[in-house]
């Protein structure tokens, strides 16, 4: 499925939600079930500093297409990347490089997370991007 | 659940919840729950009444015009300051200087102090459970000196050991500074005792008082203090304004922390003299409605009774924290005898920054974080904890909230 694609599926699983109480519970279960970064990336190199919660993120070129792994002691934090690797990981550094990533926005997450929350998301989107960026070049 | 309404003495505190216009605010669609005074603290109409009257009726500069309305600001600003000096009970207003706050104080007297008093090897000596504000001043006034920073430990219930201190006490302490309530554990520092024991050597002490003046009565003149800091917006004041208090002996030996207007008597481009005290340190043109905002706060107080606040709050921290202890998994930060407005806590497998993530949903705002402490939090072993912290203005239904709170945020999260 295209970035696009899979923003959209998104926005419409968070339609069905009554109220962000339970769109938190969902976020936590998608951070529960993150599979496990492999534990020799939880390293200062593969670590973006938030204030408040720390995120460990892995990516590596698989054929065409960007795998990512990533790790938080926060759960919510959890949550949050394992959207974001929902909508980027398996698709090219080109795509990864250029997503325009609106559902953020649409769903409402940016306005809901606090100012602390919010600049980590920025920097875990922007690593994602420069990762992409990246690997975008070892390929060419 | 049960919620005995507290009355502490014959105050209605219900009645005074009503002053706080802010308090009716929801949050994300829930009446707001607000347990982070001890960041910055709510403020009653009478503090904003007196604000906008300010602007509106007696907005001029002070200490120049010729002028009545000048005159009349001028009042009203140095009044702050006679009500300041009664509230801690100053010798004198000469010893109540206007700062933004107390960071900014304790700035004044690292940077004033220091350049006078501090020589190569000399110590300072402050605790474990300083506010950042309290240990970088310092840390900037030794690489400029070459004094040296010590540090008193603290213990597992977040206490410091009164013997301790006087051990590291020596001949080389150039001043202790220390602060009065913790304001990451609530703990209150038996202060009294520690100036004593300092001054038994000479010592001069500093003592860093923003979580102190809004929960108790503190008379500077009883501690001997030589010098006391404190933040109008942690006690129902404005922001932006403090006040540091000061023994005459030392302020007047200390040079001026900054230049400009007011704080001169004759400029010269040969010399400059000094105005005298307070202004000396006071440049520049003031925060003219903080003193006056600082004023309606102090009488708000007051009006209140400094001793039936602390029987208040005193009865409310217990209460919340009986309401918390049931929880499953919990574990509280600060376990003094002498304990003051602050409740520190983490939950066992939970992060804190989602903990409060889910209570500010449910419209609860606590502050999770190192709460500018990070080397206590160190200390701890811990990368911060969840503090829900208390005002006059809080009630024992806050504490139900927070309780069931932690309780549904620590199912969805465990
Ligand atoms: C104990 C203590 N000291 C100092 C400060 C700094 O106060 P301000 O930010 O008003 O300068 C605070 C504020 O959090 C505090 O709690």
């Amino acid at each position: 499925m295209s970035v696009q694609d899979i923003q959209e599926e998104i926005i419409s699983e968070f339609s069905f939600f009554g109220d962000w109480m339970e769109k938190y519970e969902y976020i936590i279960d998608l951070g529960k079930n993150l599979p496990i970064i492999d534990v020799q990336y939880k390293d200062e190199d593969h670590l973006i500093k938030g204030c408040q919660s720390q995120v460990w993120l892995q990516a590596e070129l698989k054929g065409d297409e960007v795998q990512f792994t990533a790790d938080s002691d926060a759960i919510i934090t959890k949550g949050i990347i394992a959207l974001l690797i929902r909508v980027l990981s398996g698709q090219s550094p080109k795509d990864i490089a250029e997503a325009d990533l609106y559902f953020i926005d649409q769903i409402g997450l940016r306005e809901h997370l606090s100012p602390t929350r919010s600049n980590g998301l920025l920097s875990m989107v922007k690593q994602m991007k420069i990762y992409g960026l990246a690997l975008q070049q070892v390929k060419s | 659940m049960l919620n005995p309404s507290i009355i502490s003495g014959k105050i209605d505190f219900d009645r005074i919840r009503a002053d706080f216009p802010l308090l009716q605010r929801e949050m994300n669609g829930k009446p707001l729950v607000f347990l982070d005074s001890a960041a910055s603290s709510q403020k009653p109409r009478q503090v904003l009444d007196a604000l906008q009257h300010y602007y509106t009726h007696l907005n001029a500069n002070v200490h120049r015009g010729v002028y009545k309305l000048s005159q009349e600001a001028t009042d009203a600003f140095e009044s702050g300051r006679r009500a300041a000096a009664r509230f801690i009970n100053a010798g004198s207003e000469r010893e109540v200087i206007f700062v933004r706050g107390t960071s900014e104080g304790i700035n004044l007297v690292a940077s004033s102090f220091g350049r006078k008093f501090f020589k190569p090897g000399a110590e300072i000596l402050i605790t474990g459970m300083e506010h950042h504000s309290n240990i970088v001043p310092w840390q900037l006034a030794c690489e400029q000196t070459g004094a040296v920073l010590k540090v008193v430990p603290v213990t597992d219930s977040g206490e410091i050991e009164i013997d301790v201190f006087e051990n590291m006490l020596s001949d080389r302490t150039a001043l202790v500074a220390a602060v009065h309530v913790s304001n990451a554990l609530g703990t209150v520092n038996p202060v009294e005792e520690m100036i004593r024991l300092a001054h038994a050597r000479a010592i001069p002490v500093l003592i860093d008082g923003a979580q102190a003046v809004p929960h108790m009565r503190v008379d500077v003149q009883a501690l001997d203090a030589d010098f006391y800091v404190f933040s109008a917006h942690k006690m129902l004041g404005p922001t932006g304004f403090g006040i540091l208090y000061g023994k005459e002996k030392w302020l007047e030996q200390m040079p001026p922390y900054q230049g400009g207007g007011e704080m001169i008597k004759t400029v010269t481009f040969e010399k400059t003299t000094y105005n005298e005290l307070p202004f000396k340190f006071e440049a520049g043109t003031p925060d003219i409605s903080g003193a006056i905002g600082l004023e309606a706060a102090i009488n708000y107080m007051e009006k209140i009774g400094l001793d039936n606040i602390q029987a208040r709050e005193h009865e409310l921290l217990q209460y919340g924290l009986d309401q918390l202890s049931g929880i499953d998994g919990i574990r509280f930060y600060g376990a003094a005898k002498q304990k003051a407005s602050v409740i520190s806590f983490l939950l066992d497998g939970v992060h804190p920054f989602d903990l409060g993530t889910l209570l500010d949903k449910m419209g609860i705002a606590v502050r999770t974080g190192h709460h500018c402490t990070q080397p206590l939090m160190a200390r701890f072993g811990i990368p911060g904890t969840v503090r829900a912290s208390l005002a006059l203005y809080n009630s024992t239904e806050d504490l139900d909230q927070l309780a069931a709170g932690v309780i549904r945020a620590g199912n969805m999260l465990r």
